[in-house]
């Protein structure tokens, strides 16, 4: 059996992060994501980070990505398991894992949890018929796999996601019908509202998809606008021509680990799902499991890099690793309380209130 | 309202715009920047000072135009997209606008656009001073475009009418 | 329909393989998952529904949600968004759940 002292499971944003950091402690690490590469969703992110300089602000995520990588490959504290599942983790601190079809087990003193999260669904007539991807997905195929996915895309959601992923089509020579959204409001970023406005870019809030339409493929969807019920209002049907639809109706978690190391799960809709309850070193109910990143709530990368880096420096810490651990955690949850402090942290803030069990 | 259509409203528009003094002396910046959130790369990209320093990052950008020389490095960096230089004083029946342009191909020195509006409606044709290209592809290029003055504070997109149908 | 200039990345030049989709060679870039080189070549719908026989793509192109899967080589229920081509690849539309391969050196 494999023995290892940290065993980050998911190799994003915050994982990377996280194996990073507790490496710098001079913890024996090891990385494990079940890609042929590091980097998480950040290999797709062409647009330019926000943020402060400490998070790289005005950097594309690709080229953080990047760094980040080269910086774990060459870590002599670092081991990185690639094309590597990790199946399931154990009371006795083993997890197992499936590389390149190989079951291996491997003893951890501790595990970081960074394994991210996946793209919910909406549910609509016909919402099973090919064209219709997740908005993550459409991305992967463009700018992993360099494949347009269709000529002319609806997408659904202007969150963040939504309303970058429509940039990203257009400049992959892609056309967008439209964005449409049920809140009566933008919920992503203005600016990004607004570079697809001036490219021409309808974006429907009130609105969502009726039904789509097509017979082995999708040709077409019809939306409606919705009223202050969320019913859709008869009358207001709009038909929009198109062979993609985009979802981009929000993130759940990826907890799988975590529900069977036993960690107490907390539903919170703001953080996307189901989370497991964890404490400002970020540490689960389960002793020795640590969790950052998507996997903690939704979030997004910015904060995913800091949330590692602290779960890393703590999961050294616990092994004795960690000499200046308070100033690290001092540090690095004022730059999370930066990021959440204007009106667009909000969301995550109710929902960090909600997991701790305050009123907001 | 911004929050509702993804495009400031003239309110919104007239914050960013100096005095009709400063508008005659020659470029200046405009940041279309309206909402608070987690954000100050403008700050050390700017060469002249002209960005004050944030004292919390979610703050919008506070920028002194009289230290603006409208060199365009604010435009390259912010990630938004969200800046542009105007100089109506370009010539006497032109003014140049600097816009972000990240889209292939890149039109040539003197190539007509078509030029657009906030609502990505097009306002009028333009012409290409000129496309200032970063050290790679990670840069952010900045198209310089000309057009008749009276679209001054309306066009901040472009498109090419090469192969347009 | 696949991407030639980009204004960010710079796609690498890749050796070409072929695979074969229902008996059609399709063209293919090595190391690319077989549902992209499908969908570069126009091929959209990967299987067909157990129940209701619906025509299915894929979904979340990153292995988590089970829509995209094919017989890939004889062996039912691969997901195609994350397998990656391999060279003379014999691909196939899965009808239903897909029966596994026989295994071993006895027909029962």
């Amino acid at each position: 059996m494999r023995q290892t002292e940290i065993a980050v499971v998911g190799a994003g944003p915050a994982g990377l992060s996280a194996a990073l950091a507790a490496a710098s402690c001079g913890a024996r690490v090891t990385l494990i994501d079940r890609e042929d590469r590091l980097g998480g969703q950040l290999v797709k992110q062409t647009h330019k980070f926000f943020g402060s300089q400490k998070q790289r602000a005005g950097i594309r995520g690709i080229a953080i990505g990047t760094d980040l990588a080269d910086r774990a490959m060459s870590d002599p504290n670092i081991d990185v398991m690639l094309e590597c599942t990790a199946l399931a983790y154990y009371s006795d601190n083993v997890l197992t894992l499936e590389q390149r079809e190989k079951y291996i087990k491997m003893k951890a003193q501790r595990l970081v949890v960074t394994t991210g999260a996946s793209e919910k669904m909406l549910p609509f007539p016909n919402n099973d018929l090919p064209g219709i991807y997740g908005a993550g997905a459409v991305q992967t195929l463009m700018n992993v796999h360099g494949v347009k996915p269709g000529q002319r895309v609806l997408m659904i959601g202007a969150g963040n996601i939504g309303l970058i992923v429509s940039y990203q089509l257009l400049q992959a020579g892609v056309g967008v019908a439209a964005v449409v959204e049920a809140l009566p409001r933008i919920g992503g970023y203005a600016v990004h509202a607004s570079k697809i406005r001036r490219m021409g870019v309808p974006i429907l809030t009130s609105h969502s998809v009726k039904e789509a339409h097509g017979k082995d493929v999708l040709e077409g969807a019809t939306v409606w606008r919705i009223g202050p019920d969320w019913q859709g209002i008869p009358g207001t049907e709009k038909y929009i021509e198109c062979d993609v639809m985009c979802l981009a109706v929000g993130l759940s978690p990826l907890t799988e680990l975590l529900w069977q190391a036993g960690c107490e799960m907390k539903y919170v809709g703001a953080l996307g799902g189901h989370v497991a309850i964890h404490d400002d070193n970020l540490e689960t109910t389960a002793k020795g499991v640590f969790v950052a990143g998507d996997a903690s709530g939704v979030e997004e990368a910015s904060s995913a890099m800091v949330g590692g880096r602290l779960a890393g420096y703590s999961a050294a810490a616990s092994l004795g690793r960690c000499p200046d651990f308070q100033q690290k955690k001092a540090e690095a949850l004022e730059q999370l309380s930066e990021l959440r402090a204007g009106p667009t942290g909000e969301k995550i803030r109710k929902g960090l209130m909600a997991l701790r069990g305050e009123a907001s | 309202m911004l929050e509702q259509t993804g495009v400031p409203t003239n309110e919104d528009l007239a914050r960013t715009l100096p005095t009709e003094e400063r508008r005659k002396k020659g470029p200046y910046a405009v940041f279309e920047c309206f909402q608070k959130i987690p954000c100050d790369p403008c700050y050390s990209a700017c060469r002249q000072g002209a960005v004050k320093p944030f004292a919390d990052i979610n703050h919008l950008p506070e920028v002194d135009l009289d230290k603006c020389n409208g060199c365009g490095t604010c435009v390259a960096a912010c990630p938004g997209l969200a800046v542009f230089v105007v100089d109506e004083t370009f010539s006497d029946d032109e003014a140049l606008v600097k816009l972000p342009y990240e889209f292939v191909p890149f039109p040539e020195n003197g190539e007509s656009v078509a030029c657009f509006n906030r609502d990505g409606l097009e306002v009028c044709s333009g012409r290409v001073v000129r496309v200032v290209k970063g050290k790679d592809k990670m840069a952010t290029p900045v198209a310089w475009v000309a057009f008749p003055k009276e679209y001054c504070h309306d066009v901040r997109h472009i498109a090419l009418k090469r192969g347009m149908a | 329909m696949r991407i030639e200039q980009h204004p960010i990345l710079t796609f690498p030049e890749r050796k070409k393989v072929t695979i074969y989709f229902e008996g059609r060679p399709i063209e293919a870039r090595e190391g690319e998952p077989i549902a992209s080189a499908l969908h570069a070549a126009g091929i959209r719908v990967l299987r067909w529904s157990t129940e209701m026989n619906r025509p299915r793509g894929f979904f979340c192109a990153i292995g988590n949600c089970s829509s995209c899967l094919m017989e890939v080589d004889g062996v039912p229920n691969v997901r195609v968004c994350v397998e990656k081509v391999r060279d003379g690849m014999v691909v196939k539309q899965q009808k239903g759940k897909g029966v596994p391969p026989a295994v071993g050196g006895d027909e029962g």
